[in-house]
């Protein structure tokens, strides 16, 4: 039994090195969690990391960042799902990020949304078939004072109407074919 | 660093200035209307017009009218320029000189901004947010030094509750009273945490607190740590606000630089460091209890209170947990004084509040008011009501905790009691303006739908409570209702109130029932017919038909 389990162990920590080896994103991750101390606490903030580096987080990811900070996968896969902000799944090549924060609601964010989501032929947080796309909602990025808020591929749009937004994804969709 | 060393990089600050400052608005609601571009523009100017020894351009933090950002400001005159076009730089260096800008002139004497009363901020606007100095030039860290080197631990504690400081989080806790319980707390490591996982949408006091003055907080911290023992201090902030990190990741840069946080602050024997935690999108973790387990790397998940943070905390310590706009408000009131600070608004709430205006309104953006100061005052006089010729139908406080005040309700003053006799609660200050356009079923069944999704799953009533008020109230709002839902939803708001865990499931029934109380007849337009009907009695029909 205890055998068994070194064995395992010792499986897990030779696949992390192959993956250390043959990635250099991992040899980054590595290195955020040794700068943590390989602390447990630190999950999220690694768990950050990955994201930034690889775009989602994939089993393998997982896998590394459990055997790293020596806690069960089903902790980190836990935390990973439990949190909105990390994605298991690959985004699209663009992003449309819809606030739906009470005051973007108010000035009309659903309209926005539902125009958006018609435009790219797909619901929130779905990415269309030619990985162009994302839509995704956001609860409120505190950007109150220009309401209706978008963001796309990471800069705050403000006072963004159906027509404008249809605009920007017809434009992203069209680049992609 | 001692005092002669602060004292000095405040006189070099200020004998730096020069004759004239354009302050540039480098919050995230004028970034985002290009205001990085006007900033670069304004510089540019400035050295072409060969004046770069008689003007300043300075990046500032918030200066509160969010609605016509990017916003300009010129010292000493006051101009105020609102919605600055990166081409309009050039005219408004000329306007110094007496020229004309091209850019909209903005009244700086508004209502909007002169019925406000600035503690908290009162930096925003007009120090850098991305320097140190700027922050010690107008008295920054001064406090900390004035704690650490002439008053005892129990003293400071004592000052914050002579002040009257309430918790801005949103409860309203006495702030005095939870820094000397943690004070008490038996223990040799504690920590203090500062608690800027603004979830509440509508609300963005929080972000733009961190944005404009972060040293105010990190110096609040640091008294808070002295006077409750703490060595190590967390903020745990959400991801969505990416610039705030960077601001302060910046600030605490600087202060440990200067060896303003680190080991033996102001050659004291005390030591305080703080670290930064990124959320990760979940609205649970504002609990307290939920943020420190996302702290310790957990799933964010709340756990029964007793035992208090301030008792057993972070890893099983005693731990303090404030929220930013709490913190903020803590140098001010050792600068100047408890006396001062309590006798600015009501008996039972003291000081001022920031909001966020936002929703149908005219000027929308940021406002700090003292506690008391009546709704109306708020929306109608700085806010310049509905926009369009629109009627002001009710104000929403407190997010998806607190509840919608009807429009005759506005001349309620603006403290923690008033507010929840209303059945709304001040929560961390976020207040949307509905018009007669907005639907109160809808933004009823708008705040469930953010419960349901938000509700962490681990206690039942709030878990599947949630769903089944959402189902009740999407079935009304699609006209499909009958009475004996609307009885079924009152019933289910009752008991996810009483049974749930965290104050997120006890809060979630709050905007129904609040909404209920108020406009209850948008609720009852939408219902059919009952075909059982209730028997009179008070008590549910049984299931049996009719005929």
């Amino acid at each position: 039994m205890v055998t068994a389990i070194a064995d395992k162990r010792q499986k897990a920590a030779l696949a992390s090195a192959q993956l250390v080896a043959g990635d250099k994103r991992y040899k980054i991750l590595q290195t955020t969690m040794k700068r943590h101390q390989n602390q447990s606490d630190a999950l999220i903030e690694v768990l950050h990391k990955a994201q930034e580096l690889f775009g989602y987080l994939d089993t393998p990811q997982l896998r590394f960042v459990a055997q790293g900070l020596r806690i069960p996968p089903s902790r980190v896969y836990g935390v990973a799902t439990f949190y909105h902000f990390f994605q298991l799944k690959p985004k699209g090549k663009h992003s449309c990020v819809v606030c739906m924060g009470t005051a973007c609601y108010v000035k009309g964010a659903d309209k926005v949304l539902a125009g958006v989501e018609e435009q790219a032929g797909i619901k929130s947080g779905e990415t269309t078939p030619d990985n162009q796309v994302s839509v995704l909602t956001a609860r409120c990025i505190g950007a109150c004072g220009i309401a209706p808020a978008v963001v796309y591929d990471g800069t705050v749009t403000p006072r963004q109407g159906v027509a404008d937004a249809r605009k920007q994804i017809k434009e992203w969709m069209s680049h992609g074919s | 660093m001692d005092l002669s060393e602060l004292t000095q990089i405040k006189e070099r600050e200020l004998a730096a200035r020069k004759k004239y400052t354009l302050r540039c608005c480098m919050a995230a609601g004028c970034v985002s209307s290009n205001s990085e571009a006007v900033k670069q523009e304004l510089e540019k100017a400035v050295v072409e017009a060969g004046l770069q020894d008689q003007v300043e351009v300075r990046g500032v933090g918030c200066m509160r009218l969010c609605c016509e950002g990017p916003l300009v400001q010129a010292d000493p005159s006051g101009m105020l320029f609102e919605q600055v076009d990166p081409e309009a730089a050039k005219s408004i260096i000329q306007t110094l000189k007496g020229g004309k800008a091209k850019a909209r002139v903005g009244d700086a004497n508004a209502p909007f901004f002169k019925k406000q009363k600035s503690i908290v901020l009162a930096n925003s606007g007009i120090v850098d947010p991305e320097r140190i100095e700027s922050y010690i030039a107008a008295d920054g860290y001064h406090a900390l030094y004035h704690v650490l080197r002439e008053m005892e631990r129990s003293e400071v504690v004592e000052e914050i509750v002579a002040s009257g400081l309430r918790g801005r989080g949103g409860a309203g806790f006495p702030t005095g009273l939870k820094w000397g319980t943690v004070a008490k707390s038996a223990g040799s490591r504690k920590f203090v945490v500062c608690n800027a996982d603004e979830g509440d949408p509508g609300a963005f006091m929080d972000r733009s607190v961190l944005e404009s003055d972060p040293h105010s907080v990190l110096e609040g911290m640091a008294i808070a740590a002295y006077a409750v023992g703490a060595e190590q201090g967390f903020i745990y902030v959400r991801a969505e606000y990416p610039l705030a990190i960077e601001r302060l990741k910046n600030a605490i840069k600087q202060a440990k630089a200067k060896g303003l946080l680190g080991a033996g602050i102001f050659e004291s024997p005390f030591n305080f460091t703080v670290d930064i935690r990124i959320g990760a999108g979940a609205f649970v973790c504002g609990e307290e209890t939920a943020l420190m387990m996302s702290i310790e790397g957990r799933r964010g998940t709340p756990r029964p209170r007793p035992p208090f943070p301030a008792e057993s905390g972070l890893w099983g310590c005693p731990t303090l947990i404030n929220n930013v706009e709490t913190f903020a408000n803590v140098a001010p009131i050792i600068r100047n004084g408890a006396q001062w600070f309590a006798g600015i608004g009501t008996e039972k709430s003291k000081g001022t509040k920031v909001f966020a205006l936002a929703g149908k309104i005219q000027n929308t953006g940021l406002i700090e008011v003292p506690m008391g100061t009546p709704l109306r005052t708020i929306v109608e006089e700085m806010g310049g009501g509905a926009p369009d010729g629109g009627r002001i139908k009710a104000v929403q406080t407190g997010g998806p905790s607190g509840g919608c005040i009807p429009a005759d309700s506005l001349d309620t003053p603006v403290d923690y009691e008033s507010l929840g006799k209303l059945g709304s609660i001040m929560g961390s200050g976020g207040m949307i303006v509905m018009d007669q356009t907005t639907n109160m079923v809808d933004v009823a069944r708008f705040f469930m739908e953010f419960c349901m999704d938000e509700s962490c799953g681990k206690c039942i009533p709030c878990r599947a409570g949630t769903v089944q008020m959402h189902h009740l109230l999407t079935k009304i709002m699609e006209g499909k209702g009958t009475a004996r839902d609307l009885q079924k939803l009152e019933e289910l708001c009752d008991m996810v109130r009483s049974t749930s865990l965290c104050g997120l499931g006890q809060t979630a029934p709050n905007p129904t029932l609040s909404t209920l109380r108020f406009f209850r007849h948008e609720y009852e337009q939408r219902l059919q017919p009952d075909t059982f009907g209730p028997r009179g009695n008070g008590k549910p029909a049984r299931a049996t038909p009719s005929a």
